[in-house]
Parts: C-alpha cells; structure tokens; sequence
C-alpha cells in the first residue's frame, strides 16, 4: 500500500479518460468501481445512512433536529459518509398517476464521496495516508493519518472531514473491506428502491445515460447527470448522480475543480517570489552610488 | 460481478424504472435560480441564488488560530532574516548577521513547535518525512524545514555561542539558500486548496508572502542592528513593505466577488490593521534613519504589519469557505461563459 501511495501522488491531472488505478501504478487491477446514485427514486429512508454507520463503526455524532425538512445529518462529515438531502420546493407537477398531482414537491439525494478521478485530498496529503485502491477509489489509512487536515480544504466538494476528539480525516471508503469479496458496499446493499447502485463504473455511466434519456422521454425534462462527465474539472466523479434541479440546490459545487490543477502555474509564481526575496536581500546590500 | 445487486441484471427490481412527476412550467422548473441571459458578464451577485439551506459547500480549514497564521509569520520572518544574516555575515557586519541568525532560529523553533501542535495527531509528526510529493505543497514544505530548520538553527547557535565559524558559515548559507523557500512556499500551501479567496488569489499571493517576510525580517533588523549596521534592514524592509502592499492590493482588485472576505469581517479588520502598520513602519523607516527610538517604532510597525496581513488572509479563507456564495458564484460563471464562447 505504502508504494502504491507513494506514486499516487503524481496523478496527471490533464488528460480526460484516465484510469485512476493504472495511473498510480497498479499493473493488473479490476475495473474501476463506483456508485450510480439516482435521486429520482430515493424515498428518503436514510438506510443508507444507518448501513453506512453500522457497518463502518461510525461513532454517533448528534441527535438533533434541525428544521431543515427531514435532514437531521446535516452534510457530509468525519462521522456522516452517506447523507440524505431533503429539499421541499413549491411548483405545479403533473404525475404520472394524476391523483397525486400537486404544488409540491420533495427532493431527496444520498450524498457520497465522489471517488474522484483526479482527487485533491488524495494529491494534497502529505504522509501518504490517503491512497488510491485497485478499484479507483480513494481510501484514507487511519494508522497513517497525522490529522494535518490539509484535505478537508483541499476537497471540491466538502466531503473528507475532521472527527472531533480523534483529530484524523475520515470519509467513505466505498466499502473497501466488502468490495474486495466481492461484495456491494452497505449503503448500496440497504438501498430498497436501487436509488443508489453500485458496480463497475462503466456500466454504471451507460446505464445512467439510458435513465436520463429515459426520463427526458418521459416529460422530466428537469433530470440531469452530475459527476459522470470524464471531461470535467475533476475528471469524472467515481460516483455520480442523476439529479432534479440545478447541483447547488443539493449543497453540490456546480462545475468542481480539481485544486492541484493549477498546482504547476502555483509553484511557479511561488518559484519567482522566493527568487524576489533573495533579490531583494541581495540587492539591500548594494550601496546606492553616491 | 458486474451487477449493483449481487443478484444480475436480471434480478433488477422495476423500482428503479420508476417514472417521477414532470414540472408543469416547463424546463429547469425546479430551478428558482433567475437565470441570467447566456454569457452575460454579470459581476452583480445573483440574487436569488440557491444553496442547500445556506450551508457551506467547501470545507473551511481546520487548522487553529494562533497556531498557522503565526506560522506564516514566522517562518516569513525566519526566511527572509536568513538571508538578511548572509548577507552581513559576507559584508561585515557583525553585529547585524550574528541578530537576524538569532532571529531565524528562534522563529523557525516556534514555527514547528506551532506546526506540531496543530496536527490532530502531534504523535506522528514524523509521518511527514514519509514520502516527498510535489503535488502536496505541505510534504514539500516538510522537508523544505527538515533541511532548513536544522540550518538556521546550528547558524544561529554558532553565532551567538561564537564558536565552530566554519561550521556556522556552511549552515549561515545553506539556511540563506533554503530561507526564500520557507518564506514563500506558504503562499502554495494556502493557494493549492479549493478554498475561494485562497486558490483564486494564486497569482499574487506568493508575492504577497514575499513582501511580507521581507518587510517583517527588515523590520526585525531595524530593531535589533546598531545604527552604522542598519542600512541593509532598512532597505529589504522598505522594498519588502511597499512589495506587501502592492501585491495584496492587486489581489483583491483582481478577485472582485470572490475577495469580499478580505474586506469584511474579522479578516478585514485585521487586513486594514496590517495595511495601516506597514505604512506607518515604511513612512517612519524613510524618514527616521539616525533616531534609535524610530527605528524601533518603524520595525515594530512593520513586523506587526506583516502578522496582522498573514491572520487577515488566514481568516479570509475560514470566511471564504464558509459562504457557497463565493463557491457557486464563480463556478456559474465560468459555466455561463463557457456556454457563451460555444
């Protein structure tokens, strides 16, 4: 793992199709894994929350209400790896079943680390805790992990987080421990209306295209994918959403940019201003002529 | 295993067919976003711009106050003195190199005691010195004080205990060399997040650092030189300052909405503090040269200058973070003018 983190770090950022597990130095590896998260039949069961918590032994972080509709969770955090949106919006609807048009209507999303193709948190860390798996994924080491926090910032999207009382970054694994026998992670598996659908990420972005062509047919012409394009500014999400409004109404970024993009143009104007302080050093001791 | 189920295709419940409603007021109804005219250079923010209840979307930094924006003090200080000590030491003046060593040893010691105690977990500090990534601006910064801390600390140790000269001159110059590095690659560490006001603020912000720790270093040196040794403090202070100042100015001109957390705020009252203090250290510095009592105002001013400026832009980028405005705003319009230029 330790090798494997070491050439991680060196993720091209430029280039669109890229595969994230050949890029950091996995000769042989299995396809690259991920989620296909479809708000548009999530019921907002929060299964996958409770999964997600039962299974990765996340210690309770509040019991609280809120008043933000039924989002108790809040966001992504250290302690929350899937979190469930509730957005309640007020617009005339016409449904499939007519008894049940109305004026209302109720957005919810499971929320999840992106996986992203090119992922600042896993480039920006410093001890080579967070690592890239031979799935694609991006897994943070917990015996590595020094808590320097330097990707909590760093992610576009919010996502790794600090744990209180632990002082160690924590976010979804995609369930490395059961994805390596084979089996769905626990939020996947939990989900009762395969909102959230796991498997090889090609599969999952041809499926997805044929959903989004599927709604737009069918007169939900407000459905859109987020995260599945590989030309954006992260390179592709390894897991990524169909969704119902604009991304910012979910608490997502709209057009992510992979920080360590302009990393090269950063070092350089760095490079210059460390060459102006010895100038000026220099240069302090020239006496003016007189 | 090539299903989302573990069951095949096949197995596939309808649940996922399911069709929702469609909106009645046709595309994007949902969308309670005004939506301005298609490559429209709007610097009004929008407003009714949406955010999920208002909450950030980018995660602020978790590092503590006093402990990071005091490292980019110091270790601006700490830099840029080093150079200042070289520089005397090559040119004769004693009293000057055998001070600003002094100073960069003891910034550089605070520094890491600094750095330590904002990790999560201080215990494993060492982890750091585990691999050298060139995309992480924190490892290469690691090993940049790795080197340079050891350097400035046996220069400045050697120099006050006036003992082992050729082993002080080696380490007097290797800390010159890296101290540039250490005053300036802070800029990096803060830019290379997706923190608004911090990685927009890319081009400026190591000259920024720069001027800063020329100014701080050169003010330092005002104090502590004797008046016949204080020439070249002054000047790397004055170059330094009016680098400062210029630098952040152009910053935040250049940022528009997204550097709005530089003049509000906690952060902007730190920023007007940093900005009023270098002018008063660069004024009385220029005008005060031969009275003692001058030189200390002028190189206090200036080196409280330089911190109040690195704790405006370290709270700067905790404000940035936590409003999706300075997130979404940006991003909407780099979508619109790519949607224009199509």
């Amino acid at each position: 793992m330790s090798g494997a983190s070491a050439v991680s770090g060196v993720s091209g950022v430029s280039g669109a199709s890229v595969d994230p597990a050949t890029a950091s130095g996995y000769p042989d590896h299995p396809p690259r894994m991920g989620f296909f998260t479809d708000t548009s039949v999530c019921i907002g069961c929060k299964a996958c929350e409770v999964a997600c918590k039962e299974w990765n032994h996340i210690p309770e972080d509040g019991l609280s209400l809120t008043g933000m509709s039924y989002d108790n969770s809040i966001r992504l955090s250290a302690d929350t790896w899937r979190h469930v949106a509730f957005i309640e919006q007020r617009q005339p609807r016409a449904e499939p079943d007519p008894a049940h048009a109305g004026d209302v209507r109720w957005l919810m999303a499971s929320d999840v680390c992106k996986h992203c193709t090119h992922a600042a948190c896993l480039d920006v860390c410093p001890t080579g805790s967070l690592f890239r798996t031979e799935f694609g994924t991006v897994v943070v080491q917990e015996d590595i992990c020094n808590g320097c926090g330097y990707c909590i910032p760093a992610c576009p999207y919010g996502v790794i987080d600090q744990r209180k009382g632990d002082g160690r970054a924590w976010k979804c694994t995609l369930c490395y421990d059961r994805i390596s026998v084979g089996t769905a992670p626990a939020c996947a598996q939990a989900c009762p209306t395969e909102s959230i659908q796991f498997g090889p990420l090609d599969e999952l972005r041809a499926r997805a295209q044929r959903r989004v062509e599927a709604m737009h047919d069918a007169g939900v012409t407000d459905a859109r994918l987020y995260g599945h394009d590989p030309a954006d500014g992260v390179g592709g999400d390894g897991a990524f959403f169909l969704l119902l409004d604009e991304p910012e109404v979910y608490g997502l970024p709209p057009d992510p940019v992979v920080t360590t993009r302009d990393l090269t143009a950063i070092w350089k104007k760095v490079g210059l201003a460390a060459l102006t302080v010895a100038a000026a050093g220099i240069a302090s001791f020239v006496r003016a002529p007189r | 295993m090539s299903d989302v189920t573990g069951q095949g295709v096949e197995g596939a419940r309808p649940g996922r067919e399911a069709m929702t409603g469609a909106s009645t007021n046709g595309a994007g109804g949902g969308n309670r976003r005004g939506r301005a005219g298609r490559g429209e250079q709007s610097m009004v923010p929008n407003a009714e711009f949406t955010s999920y209840y208002g909450l950030p979307i980018v995660n602020a930094p978790v590092w503590h106050s006093p402990d990071i924006p005091g490292y980019l003090f110091l270790g601006g200080l700490a830099g840029a003195s080093s150079v200042l000590a070289a520089g005397a030491q090559f040119t004769g003046r004693r009293d000057l190199a055998v001070r600003s060593k002094a100073v960069a040893a003891g910034a550089i010691t605070l520094s890491a005691a600094a750095l330590v105690h904002d990790l999560g977990r201080p215990s494993r500090f060492y982890n750091m010195l585990r691999v050298l990534k060139p995309s992480s601006p924190m490892s290469v910064g690691s090993w940049l004080l790795a080197a340079y801390g050891p350097a400035a600390g046996v220069a400045g140790t050697t120099a006050v205990l006036g003992r082992f000269r050729r082993v002080g001159v080696g380490a007097t110059a290797a800390a010159a060399v890296l101290g540039p590095a250490v005053a300036t690659y802070t800029a990096a560490l803060l830019c290379d997040t997706a923190v608004p006001a911090w990685h927009e603020g890319y081009r400026e912000m190591p000259f920024l650092f720069a001027g800063s720790s020329a100014a701080a270093a050169g003010g330092v040196g005002l104090i502590t030189a004797p008046f016949e040794q204080s020439g070249p403090a002054r000047r790397l202070a004055v170059v330094g300052a009016v680098l400062e100042t210029v630098a952040a100015q152009r910053m935040e001109q250049r940022l528009g909405v997204v550097g709005e957390p530089y003049r509000q705020g906690l952060a902007g009252r730190y920023l007007k503090a940093g900005r009023a203090l270098t002018a008063t250290g660069l004024i009385v510095a220029l005008a005060g040269k031969r009275s003692r009592a001058a030189r200390m105002v002028a190189g206090t001013a200036l080196a409280a200058g330089s911190a109040f400026t690195r704790f405006g832009i370290f709270e700067a980028g905790k404000q940035s973070a936590a409003d999706p405005k300075y997130t979404v705003e940006p991003q909407r319009q780099r979508i619109s003018n790519r949607a224009g230029a199509s």
